[in-house]
């Protein structure tokens, strides 16, 4: 991991960071996956990866049809709303 | 409330617990309204000093004990009526404000209730407030909360643990007879354990997570905190159960948790993780041992046990739920609900500035290791090696099982720590977690209970079980409770 990382992991994850600040993300960054390399002392090659706790397989709903509407309810949140859209800067030029 | 004739001084409620104020509502010795303000003051004088509460829902709160109530005046008693309860805010609250502990949700109302919420809506219970919290979960220490740390009853100096800090320290401090929490690492049983209070993580799947702000998916697990094992299986029965809005939660019957922990003990086998011993605090080790003793005399029959990867599991949790968190926070982005930033030039920077701005350090140090876990080229080598090292210490646990009743140890490494002490050091501070994060990467139930003391400063003993094995946990804890009194300790804080 170096600051190049950083500054992509950054912007996949949308998260400005200041120039500043990148050396005492880098550090931490770091001290946590020396932590998470010590996995590597387990030889799991012959491991099934867990996919759920309990071994369960995803239940699916039913197929049915529900009509509903709660859009203004939703939208109580939001200031930025007009006409039952969200307002957000524009996209396409 | 005409009906209602007190019989009861109000004065010594807040000592009661769960299930002696809810025989005095039933038997129309106390009401619930006066029952519900009586706690009010007392987050009102108390809290001051500890900031477990992020909002006093009392207008709320005197509604719907009015209207239980009126219910109880007419003969309709609820199985949980009229007592008053904390929420922590994670669990979404219709009509009342739900942060997470963060800037991004600071005047988040949800449209919907929580599940959780719903079902002790319904068994009749009043919600006082909503309780702090490390933001979005994130934390040991309750340090992380946009809306400041919280303080251990014990000793205010020192943090109450987290991220559930403070549902933990308000049951402590008496400001409520119980409260709710979620645990993706131990964020019930590690603040449990160090304010001296009762707390359960069931089995994942056991009670839904519908309306509980996704923190990790596959770890996040709803519970409750009390200061009895008795009152938690009281809870645990009313808030477990299938629930169609989660696919996770399970179809499996609920018993009647209560009725369980209160049948008549039968010898235990239990398991004792060398590892958990093995370089432990001198004195933390000498009081778990002391009470190995108590349990020895009292039917328990102990066995050494080994869970050589659980050393691990604090390593495997790095990369899990960091990875969850980036991916289930990525719903944050200033467009639909949350902080939205100003003055931004472009769609990216709405994203970008309203995510830097409604988050803090610590969510956004996971976000980033969870992104850089999940990226292209890295994913083998990060994520698909944790689950692969989760179905290790969960076969492990297994085998265990198969030789023991249940497995015990201490909950934390050590008492609390001091307010500040790691902030600066996160490796230090995930490590608070060593005893309990296993348990969550294996799926399996575990509970936290007052044990002694260190310096003044409580310390909790774990219970932890097979899946779907909370009676055998409660019953162990209830029984462990009829003959100590560790439990009944109370700090200084909560007065008479």
């Amino acid at each position: 991991m170096n600051k190049e990382t950083i500054i992509k992991i950054s912007d996949l994850a949308k998260i400005d960071i200041k120039d500043d600040q990148i050396d005492d993300i880098l550090t931490s960054l770091e001290k946590i996956l020396n932590l998470v390399d010590e996995m590597n002392s387990v030889d799991t090659d012959n491991v099934t990866p867990m996919s759920h706790p309990l071994n369960l397989k995803q239940e699916l709903r039913k197929d049915e049809i529900k009509v509903f509407n709660e859009r203004e309810l939703f939208q109580k949140n939001n200031e930025h709303t007009d006409n039952g859209y969200y307002k957000v800067p524009k996209i396409i030029d | 409330m005409d009906t209602i004739k007190f019989q009861r001084s109000l004065t010594n409620m807040h000592n009661k617990t769960v299930s002696e104020l809810k025989k005095y509502i039933k038997e129309k010795e106390i009401s619930s309204l006066e029952l519900t303000k009586h706690f009010i003051d007392r987050v009102k004088n108390i809290d001051t000093q500890l900031n477990s509460f992020v909002s006093i829902t009392e207008e709320y709160a005197i509604t719907q004990a009015k209207k239980i109530d009126l219910e109880i005046s007419k003969g309709e008693v609820r199985p949980l009526a009229g007592i008053p309860l904390a929420q922590k805010d994670i669990f979404c609250t219709k009509d009342l404000k739900t942060t997470c502990g963060s800037r991004m949700l600071e005047n988040f109302i949800s449209p919907y209730d929580a599940t959780v919420v719903e079902k002790l809506n319904h068994a009749g219970m009043v919600i006082i407030g909503k309780t702090n919290m490390d933001e979005f979960a994130m934390g040991s220490s309750n340090e992380t909360s946009y809306f400041g740390e919280v303080k251990n009853p014990w000793n205010t100096e020192y943090v109450p643990g987290g991220s559930s800090g403070g549902s933990a320290a308000s049951v402590a401090a008496r400001l409520v007879p119980c409260s709710t929490g979620t645990d993706t690492g131990g964020s019930i049983r590690q603040p449990a354990s160090l304010t001296g209070v009762c707390g359960i993580k069931p089995t994942y799947g056991r009670v839904s997570r519908y309306g509980m702000i996704a923190f990790a998916s596959s770890l996040d697990q709803a519970g409750v905190f009390t200061r009895t094992a008795e009152d938690c299986a009281i809870l645990l029965t009313h808030i477990s159960g299938y629930d169609p809005k989660d696919s996770t939660s399970s179809r499996k019957e609920v018993p009647d948790y209560e009725k369980e922990c209160k049948k008549k003990f039968t010898n235990m086998v239990i398991g004792i993780p060398t590892e958990f011993l093995d370089g432990l605090d001198d004195e933390v080790k000498e009081v778990f041992e002391e009470n190995v003793k108590v349990l020895e005399k009292n039917g328990c029959t102990f066995k050494n046990i080994s869970l050589q990867s659980s050393k691990l599991g604090v390593s495997a949790y790095q990369v899990v739920a960091p990875a969850e968190c980036s991916s289930n926070l990525s719903r944050f982005d200033g467009v639909r609900f949350g902080h939205r930033a100003d003055s931004v030039k472009n769609i990216d920077d709405l994203y970008k500035k309203s995510r830097s701005e409604g988050f803090g350090q610590e969510v956004k140090r996971r976000i980033l290791i969870g992104t850089y876990a999940l990226s292209a080229g890295y994913y083998d080598a990060y994520y698909l090696k944790a689950q692969k090292i989760r179905k290790v210490i969960s076969n492990e646990f297994e085998q265990a099982f198969k030789e023991v009743d249940l497995i015990l140890g201490p909950t934390a490494p050590d008492c609390a720590f001091k307010l500040g002490e790691k902030t600066n050091d996160p490796i230090a501070m995930y490590l608070s977690d060593v005893f309990t994060v296993s348990t969550n990467l294996a799926g399996l139930p575990a509970m936290s209970l007052p044990m002694g003391f260190k310096n003044n400063l409580p310390l909790g003993l774990q219970i932890i079980g097979n899946h779907f094995d909370e009676s055998k946990i409660l019953s162990l804890a209830h029984h462990y409770q009829q003959i100590t009194d560790w439990h009944l300790k109370k700090p200084e804080i909560s007065g008479d």
